[in-house]
This record gives structure tokens, sequence and C-alpha cells, in this order.
């Protein structure tokens, strides 16, 4: 009995972690964007074109670490172009969100049918594989974490980890705080307000670049429409759940996931749709707890400057 | 009062957005080897080449008028309803529990009081979230967000639950009583009197923010809120009614495609019309009149899409990275405005005027 829940706390971590790293990552890209003051609610669209980019790459190149490259590349062209709009041309941030989400909806499905032929999904690419890392895997108990994983799930932990390092222990990380909350005040110690901004939304397009690329070719083998399902709203959601804050996005990540999969672990009587609403109703009461208290970034979505 | 004059600069960059967005998909075509002259004609055709596809393209033009619209409500108010996905989920939940639950009353009870609980649902979710944006200063994008996947997911829950259809394989509910249902304007089409609810809301959406106090009262907020609040408009109530009515609205386009088009509530039945509805109302300019316009643009693209992917060989989705480009480029005039630009130099620069 003992060994059998160790077993389901093992399978329980694993898949928690598994569910998490695509969230983490593109929230923590969301964090990156709203902090220097840009609304971010492309990240759902971003990823899709990062999931397409990662097939693609790899289906050229026959290299899914490639396939990385590609969908690094192709959702932070999405990036730059959700910068341009904001930044240069003062487009409603919103609007930008939302229309980025329709493009890449249609995008993905005419290159892959471009690619392919065939509406709705891929051929089989090449994945990334999992790796075991000698010496670490040797550790009783904590073996099993360096044994037979994605390297993501190490990429992600070193991303979170740098991510946290950037934002509170460099000069960079609090000019970005900085504009976030006071970007005429930022501009006047000066700061160069819009390369700030324009690197942050790039940045956060990459890395839904590589949160997308999890979900193809590493999760999967092939581009789906829509595999993106709603992830990258979950992860808008994890971004202020945890407080705009990149160690905050992770964790909120990981008690999203870890609802998910609890369900699918435990095959709880619980009806599917209440665990998956779970996210959402925890953000909105953070949010109505939390309300006026709340700790975003005094200028998101204001572009007085 | 304003004259046709005052509305042709935003026509103009609507049209231009248009253009814009057609030349980029074309580019894109090209690129991966179609023929973009083939399937806007083919696209064209499929939209409007014969009575059936004339109906086709004004039957999916209905939803995005009511997205289009409700979306318009919350921004004349300075809010921005991305709830509408969510807001026409619940709304049609109701209307097809109360036309349910009614099976064998008089139609003249039922349809009315089904569409006004299915736009009180809509309504009350649009005004909570509202609530919470004066309350608790939560901006009302992520509630609306949040609310959008919670709303989508209860209704989930009972078509694939308590409400389910016996003996479906499909999650959705019995199917609702023919005498319920919007009657059809063209028969074999899914065209129905719907279209004449998005007319009329359309003509008393114009008149509500032109001749009445709260029309008056929510541009008012929309505009200077601070102004308002020291001419004594109440915000609280004011902005709660703009997302209110804003969501009673959204609630007609799931209503309308329900009682209209599917017979019955079937899980996860709009492919984003909540969205599109964005797209819709900027280019409409949150103008009613233009909201119908661009919702009939919109419908026909929808609607020519297949015959579209058929002749050019190209994925029917092309018409949504269309749409995404409009949307892009219609909230950046700026763009155009610069191409504008570009042009009368040169014209300038050959002696033109």
């Amino acid at each position: 009995m003992e060994n059998l829940s160790h077993i389901l706390s093992a399978d329980m971590l694993f898949m928690t972690l598994r569910l998490a790293i695509p969230i983490g990552l593109a929230a923590i890209g969301g964090t990156i964007c709203e902090r220097s003051g840009i609304v971010n609610l492309g990240l759902e669209g971003m990823m899709l074109m990062g999931a397409f980019g990662g097939v693609l790459g790899s289906h050229i190149t026959g290299n899914p670490w490639l396939g990385i490259v590609f969908a690094v590349f192709i959702a932070g062209a999405m990036g730059l172009i959700h910068a341009v709009l904001c930044i240069h041309y003062r487009t409603s941030q919103t609007v930008s969100g939302v229309g980025i989400n329709i493009l890449a909806g249609g995008l993905t499905v005419v290159l892959t049918r471009a690619v392919w032929q065939v509406d709705g999904r891929s051929g089989a690419v090449e994945r990334i594989p999992t790796v075991t890392i000698p010496g670490l895997s040797d550790i009783p108990a904590l073996g099993a974490l360096f044994t037979g994983q994605s390297p993501y799930v190490y990429l992600t932990v070193a991303i979170a980890v740098a991510a946290w390092f950037v934002f509170y222990k460099t000069k960079v990380g609090l000019r970005l705080r900085a504009i976030g909350d006071h970007p005429q005040a930022a501009a006047a110690a000066g700061v160069n307000v819009k390369r700030y901004r324009y690197a942050a939304v790039i940045t956060s397009g990459m890395l839904c670049g590589l949160a997308g690329a999890y979900l193809s070719i590493v999760h999967s083998n092939m581009f789906i429409n829509d595999m993106v399902a709603g992830r990258g709203f979950m992860a808008l959601a994890a971004n202020i759940f945890g407080g705009w804050n990149p160690i905050g996005s992770i964790l909120a990540s990981i008690v999203f996931a870890f609802a998910q999969a609890m369900r699918i672990t435990l095959a709880l009587d619980i009806p599917d749709q209440f665990i998956q609403m779970f996210p959402y109703i925890l953000t909105l009461l953070v949010l109505i707890a939390a309300g006026r208290k709340a700790r975003g970034p005094e200028a998101l979505g204001r572009m007085e400057d | 009062m304003k004259r046709i004059a005052d509305y042709l600069p935003g026509i103009l960059y609507a049209f231009a957005a248009i253009v814009l967005a057609i030349l980029v998909s074309s580019g894109i075509m090209l690129l991966i080897g179609n023929d973009p002259l083939l399937a806007f004609t083919a696209l064209f055709d499929g939209a409007f080449g014969s009575v059936n596809s004339l109906a086709n393209t004004l039957s999916m033009s209905i939803p995005l008028m009511f997205t289009g619209l409700a979306f318009s409500y919350a921004m004349k108010g300075g809010l921005f309803n991305i709830g509408g996905e969510g807001q026409l989920y619940i709304g049609a939940f109701a209307s097809t529990v109360v036309a349910l639950a009614l099976q064998g009353a008089p139609a003249v009870i039922v349809m009315p009081l089904a569409i006004l609980s299915g736009m009180l649902a809509g309504g009350l979710l649009g005004g909570f979230i509202g609530l919470i944006k004066v309350k608790l200063r939560v901006h009302e994008v992520i509630v609306a967000i949040m609310f959008n996947y919670i709303a989508m997911l209860l209704t989930s829950y009972f078509v694939n639950g308590p409400l389910l259809a016996e003996g479906s394989m499909t999650p959705q509910t019995e199917r609702i009583p023919d005498a319920f249902l919007f009657t059809r304007i063209l028969p074999r089409t899914q065209l129905t009197t719907a279209l004449y609810l998005g007319l009329v809301v359309a003509v008393a959406t114009y008149f509500f923010f032109k001749k009445t106090r709260i029309g008056y009262n929510i541009r008012a907020v929309g505009e200077n809120p601070t102004a308002a609040k020291v001419s004594g408009v109440n915000i609280t109530a004011t902005t709660m009614l703009a997302m209110g009515l804003s969501g009673s609205v959204a609630a007609l386009a799931g209503i309308t495609e329900v009682f209209g088009k599917h017979d019955r509530f079937i899980d996860g039945f709009s492919p984003g019309f909540g969205f599109t509805g964005i797209a819709v109302a900027v280019l409409g300019n949150n103008n009613p009149f233009g909201i119908i316009a661009t919702a009939l643009l919109f419908g026909a693209l929808n609607s020519g899409a297949l015959r579209m992917s058929h002749a050019a060989g190209i994925s029917s989705s092309m018409v949504m990275v269309v749409q995404g480009l409009v949307i892009l480029f219609v909230a950046t005039p700026a763009i155009t405005r610069g191409i504008f630009k570009a042009v009368r130099v040169r014209r300038l620069a050959h002696g033109k005027p």
C-alpha cells in the first residue's frame, strides 16, 4: 500500500511537471512582457506559432533541436509584430493580442495544409529525446528526477531561475520593473524605455515559442490544429495568480498542472470540466480577494509616455 | 449631428485596412504556391454567387452582428468586453434550459421568455464583470477571460452530464421543439428570422446611444469618467449597465445560433464568435451600421471559405488569416495613414495634386 502511494506520488510529480512546463514557460513570457507595461493577450497565438514552428523545423531539417530554434524564431517574430504595433504604432494592446490569436489560428492551419497537404494535422516528425544524466541518475530516491526526463524539465527550471535572477538581482531587471510601474520616471532617469519594451515583448514571444514546441515536438510529434487549446490564456492566469513574478508564475503553473494531474492519475469522481475550471476560478478568487492590492505593474496597458 | 462626410475618414481607414489585409494574404498565398486571384474569385462566388450562398452569407453574419454590437456597448463606455464568448454560451444555455423545460406551452410565451432568460443570464455575467471592475479595480479583460472558460466549461459539464440527450454520442441537449425555433426565411438554408432581430438590435443600439439618457451616460463615462462623475453620473451603475447590456447582446449571438441553426445546445458550438466580434466592432468603428456592414463582410468570408478551399487548394482557414490581418491593420490607422502619405508625397513629387 505504501509502495503504491509512492508510485502514485512519483507519477503525480512527473505528470505535474510535464503539464506545468508549457504553461510555466509562457507564463514567464507573460510576466516579462507585462512587467514592461505591455499587455500580452497573444500568448495563445504565439504558442500556437511556436508549436507549428517546432514541427516545421524538425520536418525540414530532420533535427528536432533545430525545430526548437525555428519555434523560438517564428514565435519571436509574432512577438516583434505585437511589439511594433503596441510600441511604435500605439495600437490597442488588447486588440493586437486578439488579432494575433486569430491570425495565428488561421496561419498555422494554412501553412500545415501547404506543407503536408492535409487540413488539421501535420505528418509525424522527429521529437526531442529524453535524457538520463549519468551520475545524478544513480542517486537514490532523487535519481528518478534525472532519469529519462525531457531536457525541457531542466531548461524550464533554468529559465525560471534566470528570469528571477535578472528580475531581482540585476540592473536590467530593476529598470524593467521600473518601466512597468513608472515609465516616465524611468525615461527621465535615462532608461531607454522603448528598447526595454521591445526586448521584453520579443522575449515573451520567444518563450511562448519554446512552450509551443514542447507541445508539438516533445510531448507529441506533430502539429494538430489549435493544439495549444487555451494554455496561453491559462499562462496569462498563472502570471496574474503568481503576482507578475517569474517564480510565482512557475509555482502557479505547477498548482494548475497539479490539479490536472490529480484528475488523470487518481481518476477522481469530479467531472472533468470542474478540474479544468480550477485555474480560472482560483485566479478569479485571488483577484477578487486581492482587489485593489493586486500587485500588477502600475502602468500596465497605458502608453502615455 | 454628424453628417455622412464626418464618417468618411473612418470608412476610408476601414476600407484601406481590408485592402491591406487582402494584399498581405495574397502575398502569403503566393509564397506557399497558391493563386490568390483564383482563391478570392472563388471566395466571392461562394459568398454571393447564388441565392443559397447569399443566404448562407447572411446567416453566417448573424452571430457576428450580435457579438460586434455587444462589444460596442462596452467600448462606448470605455470598457473592453472580451467576455462575449462566455456570455454567449451562458445565454444560449439559459435559453435552451427554459425552452426545454416549457415544452408544450405556447410558443408566443416560451420564445420571448427563453430569449429574455438568455439575455438576462448573459447580462448578469457581463454586469458582474462590470461590478468587479468598479468595486475592486480589477481590469475587466482579465476577469472576462476567466469567465469565458468558466462559462464554457460549466455549460460543457451540463450537456455532457445531466442534460445530455438520451442515446446521443455527441455532447448536446435534447432537440428544442420546432415551434420554439426561429423561422426559416428561405427553405433548405440556415437563414432565419434571427437576421431581422440582428437588424432591429442594430437600429435600437443606434437610438440608444443617440437619444437616451442612459446611452448618453455610458458614452460620457467612456469619454471622460472624471467629468462624468463630477456631473453626477453614477459610475458604478453605468459601468455595470454597459457591461450588462453588452453581455445580453452577446447572449443573442448564442441564442440565435442554437434556436436558428443547431436546434439544440451543442457543447462548444461557437468557433470564437465572441473574439471575432471584437474585430467586427473595431472595423465597424463601434457604429451599429458599420458593425452590420462588417459582420456581412466577415460572414461572406466565412461563407465563401469552403468554395475557396476547393477551388484554390488552400485551407479554408485562410479567411481567418484575412480576418486577423484586418483587425491588426484597422486597429493601427498609423500604418494606413503612412501609406496614404507616401502615395501623396510621390504624387506631389510628380507634380500631380
